[in-house]
């Protein structure tokens, strides 16, 4: 078991280091920050101390090396754009894309898993074929031209839901939540439709595809067979062994869902970091990209090793199987 | 005359015939092909003549709304452009990079696919890490990272040249890893068939063997991941655009026109966005539902 999460773990951290090396090419090689920071008039002696503020005149192996360190501090310089430390400013918009990114995951599991269960066990009712059409839609419907559509049919037409922004948030310590006050959940509701119905699809198609499996299988029949109640079946042996792979996909996913939020953040300018990085992917704001890129490798690296490790908790063939 | 009947005679063509789904999603790529192809004849207006735009026109309703004008089908934009005329002359650019990043994301995909397969050890071990790697993180974040870069690179005026080019190696980068593995997975079997090591001791070299002798064998599904990868490439490249950092306003997409559209939707002016998006998706839908059909065609097992 200690063998096999260090091997995982080891395999992680050259993936971070490719990761950040990519990061700081981006900072040392890619334009030029010092004009970008002092603009047009300065002395020399003005740009001297900026360039040694910034650690411009060491060796490259060195500032790689500054450079690691002080991402691990989490620390990545200024804004180029804005003038302010970056870690402030991604500290201040993360609140806001995790939790649409947490409403979009649960919106999607709370009507994606029924609905997978429904198709699941009544594959030929019309309500099913409604449900396989509607999830061929939402997969070829690109995200932000939902968003478009939703924001013209419930904010324009009908007039129900807010079309751009947070509503009024709360702060606690440095977390500004919109749950605590109504117009921050209203506020919510379009966001997290754009950003959860693919994932929606996804796992209705995915709970689909196993219940129909697993309900073909000879424990199933002979449950049946048993004189088990149909509830019982479905939902306490069929369902339960849908699960794992279902929990394996939404996991894999949420890493997804927040690079997603890029555009999501986009059509309802969400003040989230997808917002804030695709801002400085226009205005070529190196020090927010590197840190916002660094940050989702972060998150996925994580993700993968966590579902790895949930993997060797779930299967025992995993923990005997070393000897081939 | 004779490959004309003998694809007419083929399974393929067969399969084809019985499938509805596959004969209407080809007629809808069709017309949508022809019409972004020959927009300059076949378009009812020219977008980018300035001289013929007329502010009077602008904000027209399309011809069935009561304020609507025969003269523009489907209404007009703010700058009194046509915008069916718009949407045929985008659907080229759609297109354009679209095909285009395919075709790049593959012969990147098939090159090193090749090597890794053939080369084995330790080359093919860093070339599929580097793509499993790239794969775990969504293909909109690579390409969105590569424009940045380009931007960043670039003076402004240079980027702005050559803006569509950078979003079409954008997408082909983020794009290529699916075509390594599969184009891989056949070399590695291939590899060590008994005609590839004949070929081998006839004293054939290397880069013949997996051009004429490997790739051939993988071309079926690679139709099949190029067919699909289209749709995607196509929504990278909206989704780009939309987001303001695919192809110069100059010359907009359906990605730009949906972006410009959504600046007018509270204001009422719905048309602007909905039918740009309306051809996007059945652009998209019917290249998808092609590829899913070619893929159940190809496949012998569903035979």
């Amino acid at each position: 078991m200690p063998a096999f999460i260090l091997s995982r773990i080891l395999q992680a951290i050259p993936v971070m280091l490719a990761v950040a090396l990519i990061a700081f090419a981006l900072f040392a090689f890619v334009g030029d920050p010092i004009a970008t920071m002092l603009g047009q008039e300065f002395t020399p002696a003005q740009r001297d101390a900026l360039v040694a503020a910034l650690g411009l005149d060491q060796p490259v192996p060195v500032q790689f090396l500054r450079f690691v360190g002080r991402a691990l501090h989490g620390e990545f310089g200024l804004s180029y754009r804005l003038s302010r430390p970056v870690s402030d400013l991604i500290l201040e918009r993360a609140p806001a894309t995790l939790e649409l990114a947490l409403c979009a995951s649960v919106l999607a599991l709370a009507i994606g898993m029924p609905m997978g269960v429904y198709t699941g066990l009544y594959p030929r009712s019309p309500l099913s074929r409604f449900f396989l059409t509607f999830s061929l839609v939402g997969v070829s419907l690109p995200t932000f031209l939902i968003g478009s559509l939703l924001i013209l049919v419930f904010a324009v037409w009908l007039g129900w839901l807010p079309s751009f922004g947070r509503g009024d948030t709360v702060q606690l310590g440095w977390w500004s939540t919109g749950f605590l006050t109504a117009s921050g959940w209203k506020a919510l509701v379009l966001p997290s439709i754009t950003l959860g119905l693919f994932q929606l699809t996804l796992i209705m198609r995915l709970v689909r595809s196993e219940m129909m499996e697993v309900l073909r299988s000879d424990y199933v029949k002979f449950a049946r067979a048993r004189g088990i109640r149909d509830r019982a079946i479905n939902f306490g042996h069929a369902l339960r062994n849908t699960l794992v792979p279902v929990i394996t996909i939404v996991g894999l996913q949420l890493g997804s869902i927040i690079a997603f939020s890029i555009v999501t953040e986009t059509v309802f300018q969400w003040p989230g970091m997808g917002l804030l990085f695709i801002q400085s992917v226009s205005s070529a704001d190196i020090p927010v990209m590197a840190a916002y890129l660094l940050l989702i490798s972060a998150v996925f690296v994580t993700i993968n090793l966590v579902v790895d490790l949930l993997y060797y908790a779930v299967d025992p063939r995993l923990r005997a199987g070393r000897g081939h | 005359m004779g490959a004309v009947s003998r694809f007419l005679e083929s399974d393929l063509f067969w399969s084809f015939r019985r499938t509805p789904t596959a004969v209407l999603s080809a007629i809808v790529a069709f017309v949508i092909v022809v019409g972004a192809v020959f927009a300059p004849w076949l378009a009812p207006y020219n977008p980018f003549d300035l001289a013929s735009l007329d502010l009077m026109d602008a904000f027209n309703p399309p011809a069935f709304m009561p304020e609507g004008t025969a003269a523009h089908l489907i209404g007009t934009d703010d700058q009194g452009r046509d915008v069916l005329s718009a949407i045929m002359y985008g659907a080229r650019v759609s297109l354009l990079v679209g095909v285009s990043a395919t075709a790049f994301a593959l012969i990147l995909g098939v090159l090193v696919g090749l090597l890794a397969g053939y080369a084995g050890g330790a080359v093919d071990a860093v070339l599929m890490r580097i793509a499993d790697v790239q794969l775990t993180f969504p293909n909109i974040l690579i390409a969105l990272l590569v424009d940045g870069v380009a931007r960043a690179v670039l003076p402004r005026e240079v980027h702005d040249e050559i803006a569509i080019y950078v979003v079409i190696v954008a997408i082909g980068i983020s794009d290529w890893p699916r075509f390594a593995r599969t184009v891989r997975g056949s070399a590695l079997v291939e590899r060590n068939k008994e005609y590839v090591l004949a070929a081998r001791v006839i004293g054939i070299s290397p880069a013949r063997i997996m051009l004429t002798h490997v790739l051939p064998n993988v071309l079926g599904p690679l139709l099949v991941l190029a067919t699909l990868n289209l749709g995607l490439a196509i929504v990278s490249e909206a989704t780009l655009s939309f987001l303001g950092v695919g192809v110069p306003p100059t010359q907009p997409s359906l990605g730009t026109l949906i972006r410009i559209g959504n600046d007018f939707l509270f204001s009422g002016e719905w048309w602007i966005t909905v039918f740009p998006g309306v051809a996007l998706v059945a652009m998209v839908l019917s290249v998808n539902l092609l590829g899913d059909w070619l893929r159940d065609a190809l496949n012998p097992r569903l035979r």
